[in-house]
C-alpha cells in the first residue's frame, strides 16, 4: 500500500474523481498549472485538461454561486476556497443558497457540491489563513462539514463527500498536509459522513476532538495515562456537521468523564454543541463538569502567540486531570 | 490587448441610445421583429395574463387569503419581451419580479402562488429550467452562469436567461456573474429590470453611472439599453443577444428601463417616497395599452378578441385561485424530507419530538 501525506491523498482522491466521472469538475484560484497553493491539485490540469481543473478569478462568492448553478444542472463540482478564512465571502451563497436549493424546491432541484479550504494554526500564516471557520457552518443547516485528521480518513471522505448527494464543506487543517505520511489504499474508497472514529478505547474518560487536534490529543492521553494508569477513550469526530451523536452518547455514557478539545475559539463552538448532546444524551452519567480546551473568545491568535493560544498536549493532559480528579 | 501608449489623457464614459420599437402612443419607430400575428398576440396575452394575475394577488393579500406579494404592473413588456424568445431547453433564472417569465417558460401559475403563499416551492418542473424565483437579490445571476457553464461544458445549444432589477446590480454577485460569465465567455444573456426603484431607494443612489448596462463594457460585454416598456423592442434585443450566446458569441447585458407602477410589496407605501406625478408620466407609458394600440392598428387584434383575451386569462387566474384554496395542508412532516436527501439520525429525533409535542402521529 503506499504510503501518502493528506495532500498526496487528497490529490489521488481527486484524480480518481476525475477519472471515474465526467461531470466532475475541479476549479478555484490558482489550482490550474500551479496545481494550488498547498499543490492538492497538482498535475490535475495536465492530465484531465483546462476543461476539467481550472483556475477562475478572484471571486469566492462567484465560485461558490456559479458551483450551486453547475450541480443544479447535474454536475459535481469541486470548488477550493484558497483559505477557510476567505469562505466568508462567499457564506451567503452557502447560507443562503447552496444549502436551501433542496429545501426551497421541496426537493426538486438539489446542489450537490463540495467546497474544500485549507485553514488551521501553527503555520505562522498571514492574517485569516489560519481561523477555525467550522462552527459557522456547523449552524449552516444543509451543510455538511468534514474535517479529516489523517491521509486515510482525507482520501475516503473526499470521495464520500464528492458522491454525497448534498453540499459538503471539506476542510483541510493545513499542518497536517504533509506532517505525515500514512499507509493509504490506491483505489477509490469511502469514509463515510456522519461518523466518528473510536481511535482509542478506554473506560475512565472521553476526549472528543477532530482535526489537528487529534494528534494532540493522541500525546496528551499517553501522558495523563502514564502518570495515573487512566484508560482514555478518543473520539475523532471526523465530521461536524453532522455530529456523530450515537458514537459520543455511548462512549460517554459508558466512561463519565469527558474533555473536548479543539482549535477553535469556544463560545458558540463545536465543544459547545458536543457537551449539549451530552446533557441531552448521557447527562445523569456524568462524573465529573465536561472541559473544554480551545483557544479563547478572540480572532484567531497572532503568530507570534499562537503557539501560547492553540491547545497543547500539556494543556490537554492538565484538563485531563482535573476531570479525572475525584 | 490592443492598447497604445499615448501623451493625453483620455476620460470616457460609454455613451447609450435606448432602443426602440414602439412609441408609447404604439406608433412604429423601429424594425418590427419577424413574428407572426399570431406570436404577436401571444405576447399581449401574456402581459395581460401577468397584469390580471398581479391584480388578483395583491387583491388575495388584501383578504388574509395570500402572503406577502410583489406586484408587477407596468413591467410586463420587460418580462415577456425577456422570456419569449427562449426556448423550452433554455435556462430562466430570475427573482420574484419577472414572474410572467416563469409562466412562459412552463412553470404553472400555482408554483408563484404556493411560493408567494408559504408552501414550499415543488412545483417548478424539472424540465421548464426554471429555480424557484430568488429572494436574495443578485445571487441567481452567478447560478445561471453556472449553469450556462455546465451548457458550454456539455457542448450544448442551451442558454441561460439571467434576470434581476436595478437594485441588485449593487450587490457584488451581479458583478462577478458579469465578469465570469466575461471570462469564460459563457451563454448567458443578463437583463436587468431598471424599474426606478429599490423599494425606497431610487435607481439614481444605486450608481453614479448613467445606465446600468455601461457596465458591461466594463466586464468586456457588450451593454444594450432598450426601452423596457416596448415588448417588441425587449423581445428583439433579447432574441438577438441570445442567438449570439447560442452560436458562441459569449454573454450580454440588456438594461431595459421600465418603471414600478405598484409597491415594492403589499407591506410597502410607496406614497411616503414617491409623487403621483411620476406614476402619471409612467401611465402614460403603459406597456400593455402601446401594444394593444398597435395590435389593434394592425387589425391583429379586434375589440371583441381583446374582450375574449381577457375573459379567458380571468378564468386562468380563478382556475388557479380555486386550486391554490383547495390545497391540502402542507404535512409537517415533508420539511424534515427536503432539508438532505437522507435526514441525519439527529434531525429524525427532532422531527420525533416536535410531533410528539403537537401531539401529531408520527408517520
Amino acid at each position: 500500500m503506499p504510503m501518502m501525506t493528506m495532500v498526496q491523498a487528497l490529490n489521488d482522491a481527486l484524480a480518481l474523481e476525475l477519472a471515474q466521472d465526467p461531470e466532475v469538475v475541479v476549479f478555484g484560484q490558482d489550482v490550474g498549472q500551479n496545481g494550488g497553493v498547498f499543490r492538492v491539485t497538482d498535475q490535475l490540469q495536465a492530465r484531465f485538461g483546462p476543461e476539467r481543473v481550472y483556475d477562475t478569478p478572484l471571486a469566492e462568492s462567484g465560485l461558490v454561486g456559479t458551483a450551486l448553478g453547475m450541480a443544479v444542472y447535474g454536475m459535481r463540482p469541486v470548488v477550493e476556497i484558497q483559505f477557510a478564512g476567505f469562505s466568508f465571502i462567499a457564506f451567503n451563497q452557502m447560507a443562503s443558497q447552496v444549502t436551501r436549493v433542496r429545501y426551497r424546491s421541496g426537493g426538486v432541484f438539489s446542489a450537490p457540491l463540495v467546497i474544500r479550504a485549507p485553514f488551521g494554526g501553527g503555520v505562522r500564516t498571514p492574517e485569516l489563513h489560519a481561523d477555525n471557520v467550522e462552527a459557522f457552518y456547523l449552524h449552516m443547516q444543509g451543510m455538511k462539514v468534514v474535517i479529516p485528521s489523517n491521509p486515510y480518513d482525507a482520501k475516503g471522505l473526499l470521495h464520500a463527500a464528492i458522491a454525497d448527494p448534498d453540499p459538503v464543506l471539506y476542510l483541510e487543517h493545513m499542518k497536517l498536509y504533509r506532517s505525515f505520511r500514512q499507509e493509504v489504499p490506491a483505489e477509490r474508497y469511502t469514509v463515510p459522513i456522519g461518523q466518528a472514529a473510536v481511535l482509542q478505547a478506554g473506560s475512565d474518560l472521553t476526549l472528543i476532538t477532530y482535526g489537528a487536534m487529534v494528534q494532540v490529543a493522541v500525546k496528551a492521553a499517553a501522558e495523563a495515562t502514564r502518570q495515573t494508569g487512566a484508560s482514555l477513550e478518543i473520539i475523532d469526530l471526523r465530521t461536524i456537521a453532522p455530529l456523530d451523536e450515537a458514537s459520543i452518547a455511548a462512549s460517554v455514557s459508558k466512561t463519565g468523564r469527558a474533555v473536548v478539545v479543539h482549535e477553535a475559539a469556544r463560545s458558540g463552538g463545536v465543544g459547545a454543541e458536543i457537551i449539549a448532546v451530552i446533557n441531552e444524551h448521557c447527562l445523569y452519567s456524568l462524573l465529573k463538569p465536561v472541559e473544554r480546551v480551545t483557544c479563547p473568545d478572540m480572532p484567531f491568535p497572532v503568530p507570534k502567540l499562537e503557539d501560547m493560544f492553540i491547545p497543547t498536549p500539556e494543556r490537554v493532559t492538565k484538563a485531563i486531570l482535573r476531570t479525572l480528579a475525584p | 490587448m490592443s492598447l497604445a501608449y499615448t501623451e493625453k489623457i483620455s476620460f470616457q464614459v460609454a455613451p447609450n441610445q435606448i432602443h426602440q420599437v414602439l412609441s408609447p402612443a404604439g406608433e412604429i419607430v423601429g424594425a418590427i421583429p419577424p413574428l407572426s400575428p399570431e406570436a404577436m398576440v401571444g405576447l399581449y396575452r401574456w402581459m395581460v395574463l401577468g397584469r390580471t394575475y398581479s391584480n388578483r394577488m395583491v387583491t388575495l393579500q388584501r383578504q388574509g387569503r395570500m402572503g406577502t406579494f410583489a406586484p408587477i404592473n407596468g413591467q410586463e413588456a420587460a418580462m415577456v419581451g425577456m422570456a419569449a424568445p427562449l426556448k423550452p431547453d433554455d435556462w430562466f433564472i430570475a427573482s420574484y419580479r419577472e414572474a410572467i417569465g416563469y409562466m412562459i417558460k412552463g412553470v404553472p401559475i400555482l408554483a408563484q402562488f404556493k411560493q408567494w403563499g408559504g408552501y414550499l416551492a415543488d412545483d417548478y418542473p424539472r424540465e421548464s429550467n426554471c429555480l424557484p424565483f430568488q429572494v436574495v437579490l443578485g445571487t441567481q445571476m452567478l447560478h445561471a452562469v453556472g449553469i450556462a457553464q455546465a451548457i458550454q461544458y456539455h457542448h450544448k445549444p442551451d442558454v441561460v436567461l439571467a434576470a434581476c432589477g436595478d437594485g441588485a446590480t449593487s450587490e457584488g454577485d451581479f458583478n462577478e456573474a458579469l465578469n465570469l460569465a466575461g471570462v469564460y465567455q459563457a451563454p448567458v444573456v443578463f437583463v436587468v429590470q431598471n424599474n426606478g426603484w429599490a423599494i425606497s431607494t431610487p435607481r439614481e443612489r444605486q450608481t453614479a453611472a448613467e445606465t446600468i448596462a455601461q457596465r458591461g463594457p466594463g466586464f468586456g460585454l457588450p451593454g444594450v439599453v432598450v426601452d423596457g416598456n416596448d415588448v417588441l423592442a425587449v423581445y428583439q434585443v433579447v432574441a438577438e443577444a441570445i442567438a449570439q450566446a447560442r452560436a458562441g458569441g459569449g454573454p450580454t447585458l440588456i438594461e431595459a428601463i421600465t418603471y414600478r407602477m405598484g409597491a415594492h410589496t403589499t407591506a410597502d407605501d410607496p406614497t411616503k417616497y414617491r409623487s403621483e406625478a411620476s406614476l402619471e408620466r409612467w401611465r402614460q407609458r403603459d406597456p400593455i395599452s402601446r401594444f394593444r394600440t398597435f395590435l389593434l392598428e394592425q387589425a391583429w387584434l379586434s375589440e371583441a378578441d381583446d374582450q375574449q383575451l381577457g375573459s379567458e386569462v380571468e378564468a386562468e387566474i380563478q382556475a388557479t385561485v380555486a386550486a391554490y384554496e383547495a390545497l391540502p395542508p402542507l404535512d409537517p412532516q415533508r420539511l424534515f424530507e427536503v432539508v438532505y436527501a437522507t435526514a441525519p439520525p439527529q434531525l429524525r429525533r427532532q422531527e420525533a419530538a416536535l410531533l410528539r409535542d403537537l401531539d401529531m402521529e408520527v408517520a
